[in-house]
């Protein structure tokens, strides 16, 4: 982020930035930036809360008036001041309990394409709540999301007739499609927590979805193609998620 | 709460980079070093560039400022072909982008992307720049916006980004506020 900030600034546009990891911003030293403690993914703080974000985007803003630099400022309130206290997850799908030993992955597809089918159902209900998507990107409907994971999973894409970047792109992108699809079904119920980390948590530990987005990590990680082996190591469950399947 | 120092009323000629404490925040905030171990490390070993020159454009009034919004989360319109891994190229997003035109294909499954989710204005303050404009407190809003996305290196984005000069000038921006994710 820094580094376009130094590239703008040297054609003479004036440049500001919000800065997340400061220490980063310590290095880099573009020309001006504001640091605020917000998670990663949050850069103005706090969703649906426009008199914070209208504050930290003021605060970010104003430093371009300054005459010197570089500069970099702290922005002096932390995201969850405001968030009030983490509401419990009231998953909107009776979901049986994961399997206490680790069954089939025909068991576990059949339990996904449950899941997966009352989960949509919730989505449609979000979708004309807020009449706003952010899944779609892989440009599969969900039905084939589903099946592409599964027969995955299954043994049924050989590596020698799969074009890997392609497969690839295919399993990132629809990963988070699915992941899109079920945390925005969650907020069409009443009073659901807008909190990340607890909403993230509750995907990668309670669901089916998320054992099958491992699985999927496992068999990627089998292929000899670049691509794949890059989204099986890095592009498929996030790192501080993957003590859920380390037992 | 302490007071921020205003714009323009103090100079920072070296930025702060030692010590723990911060004059400007009511309490000890996040920083790396309380990330979870896996992601602090990640991060902690992340090259990041250094520069021998130091531009630095003075004399921009905010409140007769265009300013445009330069994100670096992978945001494009539905229609855009989605960011791939080391793509350095930007998108382009009209100011008056539908919400849900409005769609996120970085790479990194290692961020929170519920709260873009929830709001757009999370990660793109679109609407808030417009509120901003129409009380005054910037000059106005580019008729574009743009995205890059940040898992590549920024050094090859450099093209990229000095071509988008041009087209910034031609537009009349004045200021880009820059937004990572």
């Amino acid at each position: 982020m820094g580094g376009l900030g130094h590239y703008l600034e040297s054609g003479n546009i004036a440049t500001t930035q919000i800065s997340l990891i400061r220490e980063h911003t310590e290095i880099i030293k573009p020309p001006r930036a504001l640091w605020v403690s917000f998670p990663l993914g949050r850069p103005f703080g706090n969703p649906n809360d426009a008199d914070f974000q209208r504050d930290v985007l003021k605060a970010a803003l104003e430093l371009v008036e300054f005459k010197e630099g570089p500069v970099l400022e702290d922005y002096p309130k932390d995201a969850r001041e405001i968030e009030g206290p983490q509401a419990q997850i009231a998953c909107p799908v009776d979901f049986a309990p994961p399997p206490a030993e680790k069954g089939s992955l025909e068991a576990l597809c059949q339990n996904f394409r449950r899941e997966f089918s009352q989960m949509q159902s919730w989505h449609r209900l979000a979708l004309e709540k807020v009449n706003r998507s952010t899944s779609g990107i892989s440009t599969m409907n969900a039905d084939e999301i589903g099946e592409l994971f599964c027969s995955f999973i299954g043994g049924n894409t050989d590596e020698a007739e799969s074009d890997g970047k392609r497969l690839s792109d295919s399993l990132r992108l629809g990963a988070e499609d699915l992941k899109a699809i079920y945390l925005e079904a969650l907020s069409a119920q009443p009073g659901q927590t807008a909190d990340g980390l607890a909403l993230t948590d509750w995907f990668w530990g309670q669901t089916y979805a998320a054992q099958v987005l491992n699985e999927v990590r496992r068999r990627c990680l089998t292929f000899s193609d670049k691509d794949m082996l890059l989204a099986g190591k890095l592009l498929l469950v996030p790192r501080n998620q993957m003590h859920h399947f380390e037992r | 709460m302490i007071a921020r120092p205003r714009a323009g009323s103090v100079v920072i000629n070296e930025m702060r980079t030692e010590g723990k404490t911060y004059p400007h925040r009511e309490k000890d905030m996040v920083r790396l070093a309380e990330f979870e171990k896996t992601e602090k490390e990640h991060l902690l070993n992340l090259p990041c560039p250094t520069f021998e020159s130091r531009p630095f454009v003075t004399g921009v009034k905010l409140s007769r400022a265009r300013v445009a919004l330069l994100s670096t989360a992978g945001l494009h319109r539905r229609s855009d072909k989605p960011f791939g891994v080391g793509e350095s190229g930007y998108r382009l997003i009209p100011s008056d982008i539908a919400a849900n035109d409005l769609v996120m294909s970085h790479i990194s499954t290692n961020y929170d992307r519920t709260g873009f989710q929830q709001d757009f204005n999370m990660v793109l303050p679109l609407d808030r720049l417009k509120e901003l404009a129409a009380e005054g407190f910037i000059g106005g809003v580019s008729r574009y916006h743009y995205s890059f996305m940040g898992a590549t290196a920024p050094e090859h984005m450099e093209e990229e980004a000095k071509g988008l000069v041009a087209i910034l000038q031609q537009e009349g921006v004045d200021v880009v506020l820059l937004v990572p994710v």
